[in-house]
């Protein structure tokens, strides 16, 4: 009961932080490394105005959201947008900017740990184990989070545009949409989903300078195992990993410092049997 | 009159000569000033305790007038060394290399698996390094197996063997006073060590030991240092039925621990020693949820020594901030000046033996140097009438009480109290 009530409220926040990255693959097609640095920044922002101007939590909030939000869209606008059809040079520039603002926030603030305040306090039993009332807090924004951008990509315009554009750029050019303009609110949606998330798990942890690291490597484990650019591979791929983490703690205790390592063992398993991911495909097909 | 004049100006030229031989030794000895690197992670709290001991100590001594090397009067400068070494070995390597250049002497360094490495560069420039940090038995091992090259490195703190000792007298005081609050006998212990080398011989211990006190292992969660989430951890642990959490813990992990301890209010003490839970950071991380966490640390505001309470007061009025086990620098810098003034040089090879002699009541309790045939040489003594290092606890408002030792061999420190469990701990089984 514990490995299923924990791997499923840690798969849904997970899920919720792969999506965005696959989000942003599928339509803008990069792979964006500096992704959870703005987790990191929203936590930092959150911290700031929340705990340092003492501004209210529900103002702190979405106020974070958004300057960090905006910082990740213009950090893709000026930095990225202009290399983006070469993958590597993305892939080097964007994990130089998230070491960027780990030394910004380093410069800044220290390596030290600081606290925001959650939104609801202390925790419920369920079945026995106690869950963080933050913890259910996170799950339902983060369920709230999945099931509207399913919504999002599935009946609005923008939303069939960002579809159209992850399966073939050029025909979407020329049907008359902006390719530019799609990926653009793709990654402001993408980074929305990362600092949201951020924003209801923070208070959660502890926020400090490196915290971006292990998200992102577990998103990438995530992505790829789904099958890159895949949302329902990211989301199934996203549990898995989860429950794997999970069980390592209660039945191998002693190997707790590996969680991590066997999730990417277990990604490296899968990809060893099906190299395009659980949900991947191997040429421009349907995604969603 | 003549001959009045004449012992004057004999007497001008004594003097004369006297400051100037003075001199002589102290330009002998090449000093305008006695410049300590102190090495640590800079950016973190325990490089920021390094810097912050070091540079009471080296106000106060200056403010004194300095250091008697020669029979002149040196002032001493500290040099701030930035070793990034929870995060980099090959940086902390780095930074000694380049500060070996220009210091006389270091004082600091934290992580062990950086400290070994660095040791090497200061041996191999023969700069004598007083360890306030790092933890392993290793690093003096290494000056027990080959003398001649390890010779200048010392340790002003105690090794984690014997703060596997101490955490598990500690863990034997809690027992007790568990089983007499709680009216529990068969006790669970779950163990909480991070993944790191220093860690390794406290989890051994208590895995060898506990038994013999018919306390139950329920298991050893090694996560990484680095953790910031460990509420899976915790939740087995719960799971598990554990009456106490033994932690030994040096990272980050240890803060996300006791805020999310506190916040679940998980039925069990949480004992041990936890690097971050030593300074007021910890109380505001937490937000106070880490209030009862007990932690390991070199001093806390009790009378170990008539130096201790001063120190203490000091260093919370400068920087708003208890000192933690780190700051032993400040007794560092002063241990170096009693040798440099014993030794009259700052030659390594001359001062060796003095510290060697070190017997120096400081602000973190009476340090004397293991002999160099000991199998820890150069390592601080451990033992009541020695040096024994504390256990604090958290308490209302973000204070601190040293809590161990309590009635250890007949020490018990001024100021000290019994350790209370966490109410809610004693709810939930007083319930069950």
């Amino acid at each position: 009961m514990q490995v299923l009530i924990s791997g499923i409220v840690i798969g849904t926040v997970y899920a919720a932080l792969a999506l965005g990255f696959s989000l942003i693959w599928g339509a803008a097609r990069i792979i964006n490394l500096a992704y959870t640095s703005f987790y990191m920044l929203a936590a930092y922002f959150f911290y700031v105005s929340c705990s340092l101007l003492g501004l209210n939590i529900l103002l702190a909030a979405p106020l974070s959201i958004l300057i960090a939000t905006f910082i990740g869209v213009a950090t893709y606008k000026f930095c990225l947008e202009r290399i983006r059809a070469h993958e590597v040079v993305v892939i080097l520039i964007s994990i130089a900017l998230a070491f960027f603002f780990e030394e910004c926030v380093l410069s800044i603030f220290g390596y030290h740990f600081h606290r925001v305040p959650p939104f609801i306090h202390g925790y419920r039993e369920l079945f026995g184990v106690r869950v963080l009332n933050q913890y259910f807090l996170a799950f339902g924004f983060c369920i709230a989070l999945i099931f509207g951008l399913w919504l999002f990509l599935s009946k609005s315009r923008i939303g069939i545009a960002i579809r159209a554009t992850s399966q073939d750029k050029e025909v979407v050019n020329l049907m008359g949409i902006s390719e530019k303009r799609v990926s653009i609110i793709a990654m402001f949606i993408g980074i929305g989903f990362v600092t949201i998330s951020s924003v209801v798990v923070s208070p959660i942890y502890v926020v400090e300078p490196s915290m971006w690291m292990h998200p992102i490597i577990m998103i990438l484990a995530i992505v790829v195992l789904g099958g890159l650019g895949s949302l329902k591979g990211s989301f199934i791929a996203a549990y898995i990993l989860a429950f794997s983490e999970v069980a390592v703690v209660n039945w191998l205790p002693m190997g707790a410092f590996i969680k991590s390592t066997v999730a990417l063992l277990v990604m490296v398993l899968v990809l060893s049997i099906r190299p395009e991911g659980l949900f991947g495909v191997a040429f421009e097909e349907e995604r969603l | 009159m003549t001959k009045k004049i004449i012992i004057g100006f004999l007497s001008m030229c004594l003097l004369v000569l006297g400051a100037s031989w003075g001199t002589a030794e102290a330009k002998k000895a090449g000093v305008k000033a006695i410049k300590i690197g102190v090495a640590g992670p800079m950016k973190t709290t325990a490089g920021e305790n390094h810097w912050r001991g070091a540079l009471i100590a080296q106000d106060e001594i200056n403010k004194a007038g300095g250091v008697l090397v020669g029979g002149v009067k040196v002032p001493i400068e500290l040099v701030k060394v930035d070793t990034n070494e929870e995060l980099s070995v090959s940086d902390a390597v780095l930074a000694i290399e380049k500060a070996a250049r220009k210091v006389h002497f270091f004082v600091g360094t934290k992580r062990t698996e950086s400290a070994l490495a660095m040791q090497d560069v200061a041996m191999k420039y023969k700069k004598i390094f007083i360890g306030c940090g790092a933890a392993h038995p290793e690093l003096c091992i290494r000056v027990a197996k080959n003398y001649d090259k390890f010779k200048y490195w010392f340790r002003a703190m105690i090794n984690s063997s014997f703060m596997g000792k101490v955490l598990f007298l500690h863990l034997a005081d809690v027992a007790k006073i568990v089983r007499e609050e709680l009216g529990i006998e068969k006790l669970k212990v779950a163990v909480l060590a991070d993944k790191l080398k220093w860690a390794d011989p406290i989890v051994k211990a208590v895995e060898n030991n506990a038994p013999k006190m018919g306390l139950e292992v329920v298991g050893a969660w090694r996560p990484s240092a680095n953790a910031s989430d460990v509420t899976a951890e915790l939740a087995a642990i719960k799971d598990s039925g554990a009456h106490i959490i033994f932690q030994a813990v040096s990272g980050p992990m240890g803060v996300a621990l006791g805020k999310q301890w506190g916040e679940l209010e998980i039925p069990a003490a949480l004992i041990g020693g936890s690097s971050y839970a030593i300074v007021k950071t910890f109380w505001e991380a937490t937000g106070g949820r880490g209030i009862y966490v007990t932690t390991q640390t070199g001093l806390g505001p009790a009378k170990i020594s008539e130096k201790s309470i001063p120190f203490w007061e000091t260093f919370v009025k400068r920087f708003d901030d208890y000192p933690g086990y780190t700051a032993v620098t400040y007794d560092a810098v002063y241990i170096l000046k009693e040798a440099i003034e014993r030794a009259g040089t700052l030659d390594p090879d001359a001062l060796v033996p003095e510290l060697e002699k070190t017997d120096y009541t400081g602000a973190y309790g009476r340090m004397v140097f293991y002999p160099p045939d000991h199998k820890f040489a150069h390592d601080l003594r451990f033992g009541p009438g020695y040096n024994t290092w504390v256990i604090n606890q958290w308490r209302e408002g973000g204070t601190v009480r040293v809590v161990w030792p309590y009635g250890w061999e007949g020490v018990t420190y001024e100021g000290s109290d019994k350790c209370k469990l966490p109410p809610w701990m004693v709810e939930y089984w007083k319930k069950k």
